[in-house]
């Protein structure tokens, strides 16, 4: 596992006229209800603690209402927590004093917003170039550097045009290329693609999947769409209430949901398209047989097999065999649960 | 029931005293800072002649190139450019140039002084609730005051001059600025402000690459308004020694030359029409880019 890049302890946020007097309420486990209707008091963030480890795609997923906008606000300070700890790189950023804070903001981490957020009397190129202005870059570095994100996000050509005369998928192009400019090693992302309808929402997943092989930034990315978030998760984070109710890898979330939650959240997800061969083999390997890669996803592998007339495969990592799956494991997997839907097949 | 049918009132007695002593106390303040107001207030005098003297030695065709040109530059239409040299020509043949050239020159000091005071004012109170509500009222007294009722401490402190009619066009002329300047602020979209605070922007960054033209078409609305009604002022600027198209009106009120006071009331109207139409024009191009074939 590679190193922790931001680390966040036990943050609470409150919001209502007396926040802080209200931390001992919730440590007692008062519920979110009750401290609205007893204290008049709105429960953000209740006790959040999240390692994100470095050059990795942390998803922070929930409903609306779950607190995961203003959690992704503290992370670089536009919401301020009522209590607890945010630790970028070993200095604790809620600790940081004003200019601190303004260059962590300038030159750390930069961010992509729901609804674009583009200065709307200024051009593409202007817009790209904002955080680098801001950052007072030299002229030509601007120039050169917001040239190069335009290119890299396929906006070449649009440059002098302004942000109402795009599409929403151009539009969060340009934001997102506006984020890059800064090279933040930090990447905040709102509901970056919520916005869009879905196609262009699947393409602009693919934009950012093929930007990160490369870049390989930390990127913390917010969304309300289970899909969405094992696309391009490495990690995914279930926040409730403003509570995380479950970490894990794609694969953990949809094999070994926590709780109820979290069972619903998962149950209308394309399994075959997300669990990978890897993580429901056996241990043991044949000498010999079809070979498939480990990072297959199911729905793959069955093609595979089928296509080979096979009944079991030898799963490999790296060319080395590891174990091996066989078409009835695929298939169980493939479905949900069966006491999940609540009836049994029998025999006759 | 003489107490239900009579309104209890102050005593007369000390009711005159307290009018006196309001008297005195301002007539003593005008005497003290009279002078010393009129000597900051000089640079304005100076600069108000000057313009005047320039529109009236130019010559007419070169300020009706002039007009035509500012026309064109704010409206874009040839309809605009048209009716703004017929005006001038139809004002001029009616022997009108010289008055009006007064009025153009008081109207411009007027509406550049509310401009340079009313925007940072607007800022200021867009910026705090505090000064907001601190503000409003006193805008609200400025607007609605009868004119004649300022002008009485106006000219007890200034006399009777070009500056007095300046500032008598200026309280009545600034509010609409503050309020549109303040407003066109506060209607920013928080989101892009938001933006720009996770950039690292400063308060400065902030008021001058979003905030202040975000608002523009706002303050924009703004300006035209002061001009608007600085115009509407000029007839009673014109009671206190301010020259122009104001003053025949003046004349014709008092002695009933209907041809007079028609002829220069409609001139002041042409000035309005035309300088509506070239900043309003001009405050719609503001915001081209807001047009497009899409509307997220």
């Amino acid at each position: 596992m590679s190193e922790i890049k931001v680390k966040i302890k036990n943050l609470y946020k409150i919001f209502g006229a007396n926040p802080t007097s209200m931390i001992s309420h919730i440590r007692n486990g008062t519920s979110k209800q009750t401290l609205l209707d007893e204290h008049g008091h709105v429960l953000g963030l209740n006790d959040v603690s999240l390692d994100i480890p470095t050059g990795e795609i942390q998803v922070i997923m929930g409903l609306s209402g779950s607190g995961k906008s203003t959690l992704i606000r503290h992370f670089n300070r536009l919401i301020e927590p009522t209590t607890g700890e945010i630790i970028v790189d070993g200095r604790n950023v809620i600790e940081m004093g004003k200019n601190e804070l303004r260059d962590f903001r300038r030159f750390r981490a930069s961010m992509v917003f729901q609804k674009f957020a583009l200065l709307p009397h200024r051009t593409v190129i202007e817009n790209v170039a904002y955080g680098l202005v801001i950052q007072s870059s030299t002229k030509d570095e601007v120039h050169e550097r917001s040239q190069k994100w335009i290119n890299r996000v396929g906006l070449t050509g649009f440059e002098s045009y302004y942000p109402a005369q795009l599409s929403g998928g151009m539009q969060q192009r340009v934001g997102l290329a506006r984020a890059l400019a800064t090279d933040a090693e930090i990447l905040l992302m709102d509901e970056a693609f919520s916005a869009l309808d879905p196609l262009i929402r699947e393409e602009m997943q693919d934009v950012l999947l093929g930007l990160q092989k490369e870049l390989k930034k930390t990127i913390v990315f917010i969304t309300h769409d289970l899909d969405e978030a094992l696309r391009i998760g490495d990690r995914i984070a279930i926040l409730r209430d403003g509570s995380i109710v479950q970490t894990g890898s794609p694969q953990d979330i949809i094999l070994n949901p926590a709780d109820d939650y979290v069972t619903d959240f998962t149950k209308n997800i394309n399994r075959g398209r997300v669990l990978q061969v890897a993580t429901i083999m056996d241990d043991e390997t044949p000498e010999t047989g079809l070979k498939i890669e480990g990072d297959m996803v199911i729905e793959d592998a069955l093609q595979v097999l089928s296509k080979a007339e096979a009944t079991t495969a030898i799963v490999t990592h790296n060319a080395k065999p590891v174990g091996s799956v066989d078409l009835n494991t695929i298939i169980a997997a493939l479905t949900r649960p069966i006491d999940d839907r609540g009836h049994t097949g029998s025999y006759t | 029931m003489d107490f239900l049918d009579e309104f209890p009132t102050m005593d007369r007695q000390e009711l005159r005293e307290l009018k006196k002593a309001i008297d005195l106390g301002f007539r003593n303040f005008s005497r003290a800072y009279g002078d010393a107001l009129e000597t900051f207030f000089e640079p304005l005098l100076y600069f108000m002649v000057w313009l005047e003297k320039l529109l009236i030695i130019t010559p007419w065709p070169i300020i009706i190139l002039i007009m035509a040109g500012l026309a064109w530059i704010g409206a874009r239409s040839w309809p605009a450019v048209v009716g703004t040299v017929a005006s001038f020509f139809v004002i001029g043949y009616f022997g009108m140039w010289e008055d009006t050239m007064a009025t153009l020159a008081i109207i411009s000091v007027a509406t550049l002084v509310c401009i340079v005071t009313g925007i940072p004012l607007g800022i200021w109170m867009a910026r705090s609730d505090r000064v907001q509500t601190l503000i409003t009222p006193i805008l609200d007294v400025m607007q609605t005051i009868p004119s004649f009722v300022y002008l009485i401490p106006v000219v007890m402190l200034l006399g009777i001059g070009k500056v007095p009619g300046l500032l008598a066009v200026c309280i009545y002329a600034v509010p609409p600025i503050v309020r549109l300047t303040n407003l066109g602020i506060r209607l920013v979209n928080k989101e892009v402000l938001e933006a720009a605070d996770a950039f690292g922007a400063n308060y400065r960054q902030k008021l001058f690459d979003v905030q202040v033209p975000l608002a523009l078409p706002n303050i924009f609305a703004g300006v035209n308004q002061t001009i608007m009604m600085s115009l509407a002022m000029v007839v009673i600027a014109s009671m206190i020694g301010v020259k122009g198209l104001g003053v025949p009106v003046l004349r014709a009120i008092s002695n009933q030359y209907l041809a007079l006071g028609l002829m220069n009331g409609l001139a002041i109207v042409a000035l309005a029409i035309i300088f509506d139409r070239i900043s309003q024009n001009f405050g719609k191009r503001l915001q081209r880019h807001r047009e497009g074939g899409h509307d997220v």
